[in-house]
């Protein structure tokens, strides 16, 4: 099973401030750990919200809105990681050892197999979705 | 949280942290079984007090010291009543290690200590099927009855295989270390040998319902990993690792919507893992550059590679394949290689070249009942329109074939070849 957990902004990580060296030291520790144990697939840290951007759908109307982004900094994705665990309950005890604090809430969300949405996914449907990989290794 | 949360968060907290508790325990004592029953002991403790008292800070360290308490207070109450006066020279030595101060509290010797446990579960005193029980067991923390169900045998049978393995490590006084130079490079092949047997198991079901079956090759892949990080400067590693990574990112698209198997080149790419092939690539990249001379696992993983970078079949550099598996039979001197490298040959050089080297195969012995071997006959057969032959050799595969699934998709090639 594969899990997405997602790191909360804060305004430290808002202003683009490099964590602190102790919290820097404690989090490449846990990483390791988390290689280590055959756990983490995949995980990167994001950019401030001041160099990103959204766009906005409206029946036909797209609007562009630049960030940063106003809602609270703990409703803002920070980073990411995507582990592998053989149930929920091992991801929620590995994410038990991350080294956060201060009334930090870190979201765990088992990541949908393509297999969830056999039903829906129609031939067309999928062509279509391999067209889009496509494009976007070609940009890539 | 309630009782039944609890037992789950322990069933958690005991598959990541059994196997450096039991490779820690392993070096105190000498003896994987007691290890193991100190170990157990501790999982038993903590099922009886973490629902009262909260699972602790640090449940690795906590379940460390309980079982090392348990095993003073088990040797010193048998010496104490069988034997005061002449505690044998091994038990006092034991004894005296388990009261120690905690030395594996300090990571890097507890992950050495992991590689000596994956080294003393894949030794040649045992046989492979023990070593794989005993590695899912000890190294994957699988339970006896996951065991049983990951490999379709009875627990029965697991159990007795986890027990024989053990008694068979301590007859024979298998150190608890990491080879040397010497023996290194037989012992490590040894090692992957099982890890690969595990992901194989998975992956192409050798026998039963299912096709594959992912969360055996999951834990291969766990291994695998960990492995990887255990020995960074072992080309073979990764490139098992990579090997793995790739195939795995194929496992959602090998079977269709009725759990029937779908063959390379009618999979739909789509479906193909992509962060598993960026894995694999990027695996198959350090093995490649720690090594000139590319191992075993390297070039199967480069022909993995081959499937996995163009974006459709007909990109398929077929050639580069052959290349691949030339030097992989030159390596391994494998049969199962040739018949490969004949499938490669199909497609780089056309149906008449590959059919030579299939019949060049037929009489030898290692593949008489091997199902693939009539089946790529077959093929061959089909491209050269030489259909009536293809028919009865798709047949024959099939009557070969013990997986379910496999086999009807033989018999079904037979009948289209009738067609």
């Amino acid at each position: 099973m594969r899990f997405m957990v997602l790191v909360p902004g804060s305004p430290e990580s808002e202003r683009g401030d490099m964590p602190s060296t102790e919290l820097f030291e404690a989090m490449t520790k846990y990483n390791e750990e988390l290689v280590k144990a055959g756990v983490m697939l995949a995980g990167d840290g994001l950019r401030p919200t001041s160099e990103g951007a959204k766009v906005r759908f409206d029946g036909g109307e797209r609007t562009v809105i630049d960030g940063p982004f106003t809602e609270a900094a703990k409703e803002i994705v920070a980073g990411y990681w995507i582990w592998q665990c053989a149930s929920r309950d091992e991801a929620i005890e590995w994410l038990r050892r991350a080294p956060f604090d201060d009334g930090t809430e870190i979201e765990l969300r088992p990541i949908a197999e393509l297999d969830d949405f056999d039903e829906e996914l129609t031939p067309e449907l999928r062509e279509a979705n391999e067209r889009l990989r496509e494009q976007a290794d070609a940009r890539s | 949280m309630g009782a039944s949360a609890t037992q789950r968060a322990i069933d958690a907290v005991w598959r990541i942290e059994s196997a450096r508790l039991i490779a820690g325990l392993t070096r105190i004592v000498r003896n994987v079984a007691i290890a193991e029953d100190l170990a157990q002991d501790a999982l038993v403790a903590a099922l009886e007090q973490w629902p009262e008292s909260g699972i602790p800070d640090k449940p690795g360290a906590w379940l460390m010291a309980t079982a090392k308490r348990r095993g003073i207070d088990a040797l010193r109450r048998r010496t104490t009543l069988e034997r005061k006066q002449e505690l044998i020279g091994r038990e006092l030595e034991t004894l005296q290690q388990l009261d120690q101060p905690d030395l594996a509290a300090q990571v890097d010797e507890v992950e050495d200590d992991v590689l000596r446990l994956v080294f003393m579960t894949c030794h040649p005193v045992l046989s492979q099927e023990a070593r794989v029980a005993l590695t899912l067991r000890l190294l994957g923390g699988l339970s006896t009855p996951e065991i049983a169900r990951a490999l379709l045998l009875s627990e029965g049978t697991v159990a007795q295989r986890i027990v024989r393995a053990k008694h068979t490590l301590a007859e024979a006084r298998v150190p608890f270390e990491v080879p040397g130079r010497d023996e290194l490079a037989d012992r490590l092949s040894a090692v992957l040998e099982v890890i690969y047997l595990i992901f194989n198991e998975g992956y192409a079901a050798t026998s039963g319902e299912h096709w594959t079956r992912p969360s055996l090759c999951e834990d291969a892949l766990r291994l695998g990993r960990i492995l990887a990080a255990l020995m960074p400067r072992e080309p073979e590693v990764h490139g098992l690792l990579a090997l793995m990574e790739l195939q795995a990112s194929r496992l959602r698209a090998r079977v269709g919507p009725r759990g029937e198997p779908v063959l390379l080149d009618d999979q739909d790419r789509a479906r193909w893992d992509r962060l598993l092939v960026q894995r694999g690539l990027a695996a198959l990249a350090r093995a490649e550059n720690l090594s000139r001379a590319l191992g075993p696992y390297t070039l199967q993983a480069a022909v993995a590679a081959c499937h996995a970078r163009p974006r459709s079949g007909e990109e398929t550099d077929w050639p580069r394949i052959v290349a691949l598996y030339d030097a992989l039979a030159a390596l391994t001197g494998s049969p199962v290689v040739e018949l490969n490298r004949a499938v490669a040959v199909t497609r780089a050089f056309g149906p008449e070249a590959a059919l030579e080297l299939v019949d060049s195969l037929t009489d030898e012995p290692a593949l008489r009942r091997y199902h693939l071997l009539p089946s790529v006959r077959g093929d061959v057969l089909a491209r050269l329109g030489r259909l009536d032959e293809a028919r009865e050799e798709f047949a024959r595969a099939a009557a070969l074939c013990d997986n379910a699934r496999e086999h009807e998709l033989l018999l079904s090639r037979a009948a289209a070849s009738g067609a």
